[in-house]
């Protein structure tokens, strides 16, 4: 288990935003906290019944209003508490890379994940990979434009 | 006698027809068309040409007859409903008795999809029994399909194709029925692997008495290679290819000569069927092979060629008629 | 219901270059159904656009306005985004071509551009696959053919059976492409009726289709 993000510092604090289901996602989440694991500060929760609710237009907006990345996490295939709605997600978090590509921005800034409630360690590597992940991509080139705008304004 | 034609008139003496295919090129040369009469003459009783076939742009079915009888050899032109309407129809109708023509198939026409200008409007203004109905009007009843009177109408021995092949097989026969009853005269079938079948098809036609109203020529492919043979089975919607042919010309030593056999065997195999009275040979690419297959299937000699002199008189009133054209006479 | 398509992004943002500020206008009838133009459809784009912009200088941003009509082939329900038009340099409609068309000749001073393709008119096979099903010809001849069109659901239109192409039950031009003349045949023989196939349909007499040029329809007793 990697010792979170906090190497030398690094100016770029990815933005990830993280659209997870109550019953199992989120409890998961719960339990990392509870185990008192470490891992990267830069993912914000947003809880939600279930993945199944996760709309297109969530993501864009969370894109338009300056995360870096995203990811959906729900329950693992065939244990949706609410049947399907992790499946609809899926299909969805795909339709929407096709969105983000068309507007140039790299597809591979949002995944979809699968875990049950038990799985702590797995939500903290999630939260690590799409870090890593992110931080390698860079920031948004379109929140990139801003700061400098921001910065020389 | 309906029309004069050669292939009429061979059908009407009781003779089991021959008519084989010949695709006209992808451009305007026309000495390619006079270099292949050397495997027609004197092996066929008339020779078809496609209307361009899988909707590839090759040089139109009228101009190569035409060609074709400056040459000495009665065509039967192939007409679709794909590309033209029935005024563009009727219109090369009347051109082409107007050369002597006397024999015209009347087909669908291969969806556009297939050819190399799939962008192109699809027209199907007509279907082909339709079209049927417009030939024997024109001829028999001198009108247009608006009901005009034709002063000098097209004089055509009408042809239709028959698929036994295709689904659903129940119908086949009354699409048939209807063809016939729309004006067809004689009809060439879609290319016989499956014999059983084809026998089953023939039952059926027998049974509907239609095998004495039209004059139905089994279609024959000769094969020249497994993988033409493969294509077909597989690529070719409408063809039933049983496996064993495919094994024997897999295992072949020499795939030509077997491809012969096979085609010789196949022809003495519908000849039996009762209903049959001729077959129409489509040997794609290899229109050489004709000669061969015609003498090993004991269809030679040919009977003497009916001649284009023997035109009706009601397509000779005009001047533009065959007399203009150099034509051996029988 | 009409069935049409979105374009591709690209191509509709290419065609937003140059404006200030863009109505984008949904339409909650048939385009809401086969989910190209409705409410949902207006927030992607807009959004999408939002996103797009932000990599474009200052300059070439444009305000985005959204809003959605029960229909845009009724003037009738044109009253509520009337100023929005009128306030915007170009409205983006994402209804189908008549509607695209009938906001184009009430506000004729207003660039009015396409966001969809439209395509045929079909039903909803399933959520999700729309398919094709009249072809408009003016001459309605289902009575004849079990209730089964040949003229939208033929490939080549044919109204006499079916091609030498037709193999279990899919049409020659593709595996995925139902065979109507088998669809025709099935139905009819369901119903008892496969006799009335042993009669020529006859020739079709295209100046009730869009062949005899654009078409009207006039009820004299309901005009004003």
């Amino acid at each position: 288990m990697r010792q979170g993000s906090s190497g030398p510092a690094l100016e770029f604090k990815p933005q990830i935003v993280a659209f997870c289901c109550t019953y199992c996602a989120y409890s998961a989440a719960d339990l990392a906290g509870s185990m008192r694991l470490n891992y990267s500060p830069y993912v914000r929760i947003i809880k939600l019944p279930c993945t199944g609710k996760v709309d297109p237009l969530f993501i864009l907006k969370a894109f338009e209003k300056g995360a870096d990345g995203a990811f959906v996490a729900g329950c693992l295939e065939g244990s949706c508490h609410f049947v399907n709605g992790n499946i609809n997600a899926r299909k969805r978090v795909g339709y929407t890379k096709g969105l983000l590509q068309d507007v140039g921005i790299n597809p591979e800034r949002l995944e979809m994940f699968n875990l049950s409630s038990s799985m702590g360690r797995r939500f903290a590597e999630i939260c690590d990979l799409m870090t890593d992940k992110i931080r390698a991509l860079g920031r948004l080139k379109i929140h990139e434009i801003e700061t400098i705008e921001a910065a020389s304004g | 006698m309906k029309v004069g034609s050669n292939l009429e008139k061979v059908l009407a003496d009781g003779h089991f027809a021959v008519t084989a295919e010949l695709g006209p090129p992808q451009s305007a040369d026309g000495d390619l068309i006079r270099s292949k009469t050397k495997h027609f003459r004197g092996f066929v009783d008339a020779v078809n040409i496609t209307d361009n076939q899988t909707a590839i742009v090759r040089m139109s079915s009228i101009a190569t007859a035409a060609i074709l009888a400056t040459e000495g050899l009665e065509s039967v032109i192939q007409v679709t409903c794909r590309d033209r309407n029935r005024i563009a129809i009727q219109s090369d109708l009347l051109g082409a008795a107007a050369l002597g023509i006397r024999n015209v198939l009347c087909l669908s026409g291969d969806h556009q999809s297939f050819g190399n200008h799939q962008g192109s409007k699809n027209v199907y203004d007509i279907d082909s029994i339709q079209l049927i109905s417009i030939v024997r009007s024109m001829r028999d009843e001198a009108r247009f399909a608006s009901g005009d009177e034709i002063k000098v109408p097209p004089s055509m021995f009408i042809g239709a194709v028959a698929n036994p092949f295709a689904d659903p097989f129940e119908f086949r026969v009354i699409r048939l029925a209807k063809k016939v009853a729309a004006g067809a005269d004689f009809i060439q079938t879609q290319a016989v692997f499956d014999v059983p079948r084809f026998q089953e098809y023939m039952g059926m036609v027998r049974d509907r008495g239609l095998d004495q109203k039209v004059a139905i020529l089994a279609g024959i492919i000769p094969v020249r290679s497994v993988k033409a043979l493969a294509y077909m089975k597989s690529e070719v919607a409408g063809m039933s290819v049983p496996d064993g042919l495919i094994q024997r010309m897999a295992s072949a030593a020499a795939p030509k000569a077997e491809g012969i056999k096979i085609t010789v065997e196949l022809i003495e195999q519908v000849r039996q069927i009762p209903g049959v009275r001729g077959v129409h040979l489509m040997p794609v690419m290899w229109e050489s092979s004709i000669p061969t297959v015609c003498e090993d299937a004991g269809l030679l000699p040919r009977p003497a060629p009916a001649g284009l002199s023997s035109v009706p008189e009601a397509t000779r009133a005009s001047a533009t008629t065959p007399e203009n054209l150099s034509i051996p006479t029988s | 219901m009409i069935i049409a398509e979105q374009k591709p992004f690209q191509s509709i943002v290419e065609n937003l270059a140059g404006y200030n500020r863009v109505l984008i206008l949904g339409c909650g009838t048939c385009v809401t159904v086969c989910m190209a133009g409705g409410e949902k459809e207006v927030a992607v784009l807009a959004e999408q656009i939002r996103l797009y912009q932000r990599e474009l200088p200052e300059e070439d941003r444009y305000q985005i306005v959204e809003a959605t009509i029960e229909r845009q082939c009724d003037r009738e329900f044109f009253a509520p985004v009337e100023e929005l038009i009128k306030d915007s340099d170009c409205v983006l409609s994402m209804a189908c071509g008549v509607g695209v068309q009938h906001i184009s000749e009430h506000f004729t001073d207003k660039i009015v551009i396409p966001a969809l393709d439209t395509k045929f008119f079909g039903a909803t096979e399933e959520p999700g696959t729309w398919v094709e099903r009249c072809a408009g010809c003016g001459s309605c001849i289902l009575d004849l053919t079990g209730g089964i069109c040949p003229v939208a659901r033929c490939s080549k239109s044919l109204f006499n059976g079916p091609c030498g192409g037709s193999q279990e039950g899919a049409c020659e031009i593709s595996r995925d492409v139902e065979c109507a003349w088998q669809l025709i045949y099935d139905r009819l023989k369901t119903l008892g009726r496969l006799d009335s196939l042993e009669k020529m349909i006859e020739i079709k007499d295209w100046t009730t289709a869009r062949d005899g040029g654009p078409r009207k329809v006039v009820r004299e007793d309901v005009k004003a």
